[in-house]
């Protein structure tokens, strides 16, 4: 089911395109990019601690929490 | 002595029931567990929403297609308060009950909020222009929505700010709680003052002054966004219990069970 006539009337929004899919452009971008930024957010706390874990100063001192 | 001594046996298990999802060791595997199924509803009711908005919904009568920003904006905009609520419930947890997974979950809430609230206006201001000739207005609800941007962006710098975790937490809650006034005067600044924003279409104890379609995509917006949300939020706390508690037992154990497998 589609309200529209073609795929250009869909981009065209009325007349409205620009308005309309800049904000849904800009919408998803910041969406994706903060999903992007906590992926590598979380990667590298991975990796600090596996660095951590796998450290020969890995002494008791350290373990306290 | 500890605070159990002082409780009976009883009131001392159902505290630490209570507790139990309080503390990071128990509640990190859990939002791991939860991460996936709110990201995947968030992304089925997006497109479902999406679908609708832009392909079954019919042209306004009045606003033509421009109207079809309020698919992104309305849900937005509840979203940028509803996550500033939490956040500020979630500092004030951490600062009464001195509980660090609380204070961890409203930093983790504010960018997620700052992001809302930069789509809310963005896409306002792209409203805006069509309908009312004009990027912005210095309208009451655009200049508390204003607001609030700095006020999560003021959280978040005064945390950055403080070195020491626990002080970044109070200090941060403090400025959340005062800034919780902030909300009802954007909620109800369409209705205090004569704005030129519109009023609330969808309010509780009114029937929706909106066409079914328009209405049923919005709210699926909504739920998306919401789900979206609590994804985001808790993949960031994740992030800041792995930083913060990185020299901690439980998380040694927890990983090296991990790798284990």
């Amino acid at each position: 089911m589609m309200v529209w006539d073609s795929w250009s009337a869909f981009f065209g929004m009325g007349g409205y395109g620009p308005y309309v899919w800049g904000s849904v452009v800009l919408t998803f971008a910041l969406i994706f990019g903060e999903i992007c930024s906590l992926a590598i957010r979380w990667n590298s706390g991975v990796k600090h601690l596996g660095n951590w874990l796998h450290s020969e100063e890995n002494d008791d001192d350290e373990n306290k929490a | 002595m500890s605070a159990t001594d002082t409780l009976s046996p009883r009131s001392a298990f159902r505290t630490s029931v209570w507790f139990k999802y309080a503390s990071p060791q128990v509640f990190f595997p859990l939002a791991g567990k939860l991460i996936p199924i709110f990201a995947v509803i968030g992304a089925l009711l997006s497109i479902i929403g999406l679908y609708l908005g832009f392909f079954v919904a019919p042209t306004d009568w009045q606003q033509g297609d421009s109207y079809r920003i309020i698919f992104l904006h309305v849900p937005a905009a509840w979203m940028s308060m509803v996550i500033y609520l939490a956040l500020a419930f979630w500092a004030g947890v951490g600062l009464v009950m001195n509980t660090r997974l609380a204070s961890m979950m409203a930093t983790a809430l504010a960018p997620t909020g700052a992001i809302f609230t930069v789509i809310t206006l963005w896409t306002g201001a792209l409203w805006g222009k069509p309908t009312w000739g004009a990027w912005w207005v210095w309208d009451a609800r655009l200049t508390s929505e204003l607001i609030l941007l700095f006020l999560y962006i003021g959280f978040m710098a005064l945390q950055a700010s403080i070195d020491d975790a626990r002080r970044a937490d109070k200090a941060g809650a403090v400025l959340a709680l005062v800034g919780v006034v902030n909300i009802p005067i954007i909620y109800f600044s369409v209705k205090w003052w004569n704005t030129l924003h519109q009023g609330a279409s969808v309010s509780l104890g009114n029937s929706p002054s909106m066409e079914k379609t328009m209405l049923t995509a919005m709210l699926i917006m909504a739920c998306a966004f919401w789900a979206y949300s609590i994804a985001a939020a808790l993949m960031r706390v994740r992030c800041i219990i792995l930083e913060r508690e990185r020299h901690s037992d439980w998380l040694k154990q927890y990983s090296e069970s991990l790798e284990k497998k």
